[in-house]
């Protein structure tokens, strides 16, 4: 189960993480909806670039721009958070909302909590993977934490001066 | 002042609630220390030796009346009577229950305070000049720009967990009272050649462990930009910050690491995508928010009526007070007057409940009911009229608020140390209460003049030894306090780092270090040479043979218990975790 568009949803994407031995150009994809690492597609986008089922996710030192135009492509893209506390996949984020002008699912993994949904919603998730540990159902009340904000983000072009009447 | 509006209100109010949901479930064991303390630390609430200690944002320095009071309920109500003024214009209270916090939290928003973002690694309260308003040299009014900055970095998504804490000063006056070059991004209101407002930034300066003095990354952004300015620099940092190792994680080593010139060039193609953007501070939003920032309704008075020279003549103790504490004011007739809380023997920084009380009551008697705190660590009346002079200092000085020290050797800075703080490697207060002690005698004060003595008790600089004139380091050696003494640091406009004059000395040599450096100076100075002056002429030779030149005998008496490290009890009704108990 995820988090997606704020309901807990049934999924069946899974992900594909490199083992110590694992190689980005040598590692076998799995068929299935599967998120690889951006290394991974980077090495063997011949022949993945014709699968339908295959996303990508960005490790917290990636960048966004490493996908440029290619971004679009994809129906789901991830970003992982190796530890919540690892700001770097917000920034991420951003970028491929606002500066790559992504539209399709952004999918926060890793370490993901309650209490760090509402910013991540904020920058440009939509769906969210909570900790294995965590109550999904708790998780997700995380996303009404608040309900004005001040500044723009992905989810709000306007920061709050411009639109209200304050 | 600002006053918050229906949508301050409601954002603050859902914080509140937010928090008070996450200790609930920090009580029930749903979450784990480590999930919380970040959380925690973003509503300013830390874990001490003994107890929780908040850290209440005052932004910019600026308080009211009503806030003043609420900070003495909280004292009473919540703590042990006290609490404690930080050289970020902050107050931290050091005997709290976590349980209290967000009741305490709540009774803050109901007159428009919050403790948002004062720790953690995010974008920490926007300090700035005490004097802001009031200055005689003041170009513009930083207080908008600080508030338009507040609001924009409350909650900010992208910004809540960067590699380590960010902090913004910002100064609108000539001379630079807010340290802009000690922080993260220093900014500095200029005019430009057309008479347009903008600002000098300064970037990845900063205290700690790796002192740095910022540099200039844009000589002038436009105030319309500068949400946006800043917002690229945080960005930057944000990606690129070093995340590997906490002591290599601020902004200034990543500006070191990759050179002003490719930081600014990454900044400015990042600002690229947002410039002329939506977050282009419009003039009708800075127009709302400066309208807060109008200046009250003075009287049209006469500067230095013939009553108060009159009064400077006849009365010593009114005179020194004078001269020390009471500063120039834009508006003929008025001044501003600094209250010190560095009396001898009082922590410095510290006021009681009733002080707290009774300074709020100046203020509406005689400054238009708002006070400012200063990151010297001292209070500020800001409107006081000339001829009122006279009875505020009495009444000061009856709440112990009128040491006639202001700027000098007993006005330390110092952080709370060894007694509350886990982090210090020495006791920082008994220290500032031996030196004072000391050198307590006023007209020996004001005989050596201006100095400014900073103490930390340990590399994190909380007391910001590198820029005391006279800096003093708590460290650790084999797990026993000692300090290190630097020499000829500044702040201001002629901002440097302090250098080390050699090898430590023991808790009970230092009042005696001291001396020496002061007898050097008495000897060696010019006319009216401050002891700054006086270093940064002679250099650190001299003071250093003077100090070691033989040996410096310990002062036993320092060894009383009233200097011992503080010993009371631990006040963890949750005790998860204490590094020392």
């Amino acid at each position: 189960m995820i988090i997606k568009n704020k309901t807990v949803v049934a999924d069946d994407w899974s992900v594909l993480r490199l083992a110590e031995s694992d190689t980005a150009d040598g590692v076998v994809v799995p068929a299935g909806r599967i998120l690889v690492p951006l290394k991974v597609w980077l090495a063997q986008r011949d022949s993945l670039q014709h699968r339908a089922d295959v996303g990508v996710w960005f490790a917290s030192d990636e960048r966004a721009e490493d996908l440029q135009a290619e971004v679009q492509k994809f129906s789901v893209v991830a970003v992982d958070f190796p530890k919540f506390a690892d700001g770097r996949g917000y920034s991420i984020a951003y970028h491929l909302r606002s500066r790559l002008g992504y539209k399709g699912e952004l999918r926060a993994i890793g370490d993901v909590l309650r209490d760090q949904i509402f910013y991540m919603q904020r920058v440009g998730f939509d769906a969210f993977v909570p900790r294995a540990d965590k109550d999904i159902n708790e998780v997700l009340k995380g996303l009404s934490d608040f309900s004005l904000t001040y500044q723009a983000s992905s989810d709000e072009a306007q920061p709050l001066f411009r639109r209200v009447t304050r | 002042m600002y006053r918050y509006d229906s949508f301050d209100h409601q954002i603050t109010a859902e914080r509140v609630a937010q928090f008070r949901d996450q200790v609930r479930r920090r009580l029930a064991g749903e979450l784990s220390e480590d999930e919380f303390r970040i959380l925690r630390l973003q509503n300013g609430l830390y874990m001490q030796i003994h107890a929780y200690m908040m850290r209440i944002a005052v932004p910019y320095g600026l308080v009211s009346a009503a806030q003043m009071r609420m900070f003495a309920h909280i004292a009473r109500k919540y703590d042990r009577g006290y609490g404690h003024f930080t050289t970020r214009q902050n107050i931290q209270f050091n005997w709290l229950k976590l349980q209290d916090a967000p009741d305490i939290l709540a009774e803050l928003a109901s007159v428009e305070m919050h403790a948002n973002q004062t720790s953690g690694n995010c974008i920490r309260n926007i300090t700035s000049d005490e004097f802001a308003g009031v200055a005689r040299d003041e170009i513009v009014d930083p207080r908008p720009y600080a508030e338009i900055l507040r609001q924009w970095s409350t909650f900010h998504p992208e910004f809540a967990y960067l590699p380590r804490k960010f902090k913004f000063a910002i100064t609108g006056a000539s001379e630079d009272r807010a340290a802009i070059a000690v922080h993260d991004i220093g900014l500095a209101v200029v005019k430009n050649a057309q008479g347009e407002v903008g600002f000098r930034v300064l970037v990845g300066g900063g205290l700690g462990r790796t002192p740095v003095i910022g540099v200039e990354i844009c000589d002038f952004v436009p105030w319309q930009h500068i949400i946006t300015y800043a917002e690229s620099i945080v960005r930057v940092y944000n990606e690129y910050g070093r995340r590997d190792n906490i002591y290599k994680a601020r902004i200034k080593i990543l500006v070191k690491a990759l050179g002003i010139e490719e930081f600014k060039r990454q900044v400015e193609a990042d600002w690229q995508h947002t410039k002329n953007g939506p977050c282009t501070i419009t003039q009708s939003e800075l127009d709302r928010v400066a309208a807060y920032f109008t200046a009250p309704a003075y009287e049209v008075c006469a500067n230095e009526d013939e009553s108060l020279q009159a009064m400077l003549d006849d009365n010593r103790g009114f005179a020194n007070w004078y001269q020390r504490s009471v500063k120039h004011h834009k508006v003929a007739g008025y001044a501003s007057v600094v209250l010190s809380l560095k009396k001898t023997g009082i922590a410095p920084g510290d006021a009681t409940d009733k002080q707290m009380d009774a300074a709020a009551e100046l203020a509406e008697r005689f400054s238009f009911g708002e006070l400012r705190i200063t990151h010297m660590q001292n209070l500020v009346l800001a409107d006081v009229k000339q001829s009122d002079l006279f009875s505020l200092w009495e009444a000061a000085k009856a709440l112990g608020m009128a040491t006639p020290n202001i700027g000098l050797i007993t006005d330390m800075i110092c952080c709370p140390g060894g007694d509350f703080c886990t982090l210090a490697n020495a006791r920082s207060i008994p220290l500032a209460k031996a030196i004072a002690e000391c050198f307590e005698d006023i007209d020996f004060q004001h005989d050596i003049g201006e100095l400014e003595m900073n103490i930390s008790g340990c590399i994190n600089a909380c007391g910001h030894h590198h820029v005391g004139h006279i800096g003093i380091l708590g460290v650790d050696k084999d797990g026993e306090e000692w300090y290190q003494v630097q020499i000829g640091g500044a702040q201001g406009n002629d901002a440097n780092l302090g250098k080390v004059i050699g090898k430590s000395f023991s808790f009970e040599q230092m009042p005696e270090v001291i001396a020496r450096l002061l007898q050097v100076y008495v000897r060696e100075r010019y006319d009216d040479e401050r002891f700054i002056d006086t270093v940064r002429r002679l250099g650190v030779e001299p003071f250093k043979a003077e100090v070691y030149g033989t040996l410096v005998e310990s002062d036993e008496a320092l060894k009383a218990p009233d200097y011992e490290l503080l010993k009371v009890g631990v006040s963890y009704d949750m005790p998860y975790y204490s590094p020392r108990f």
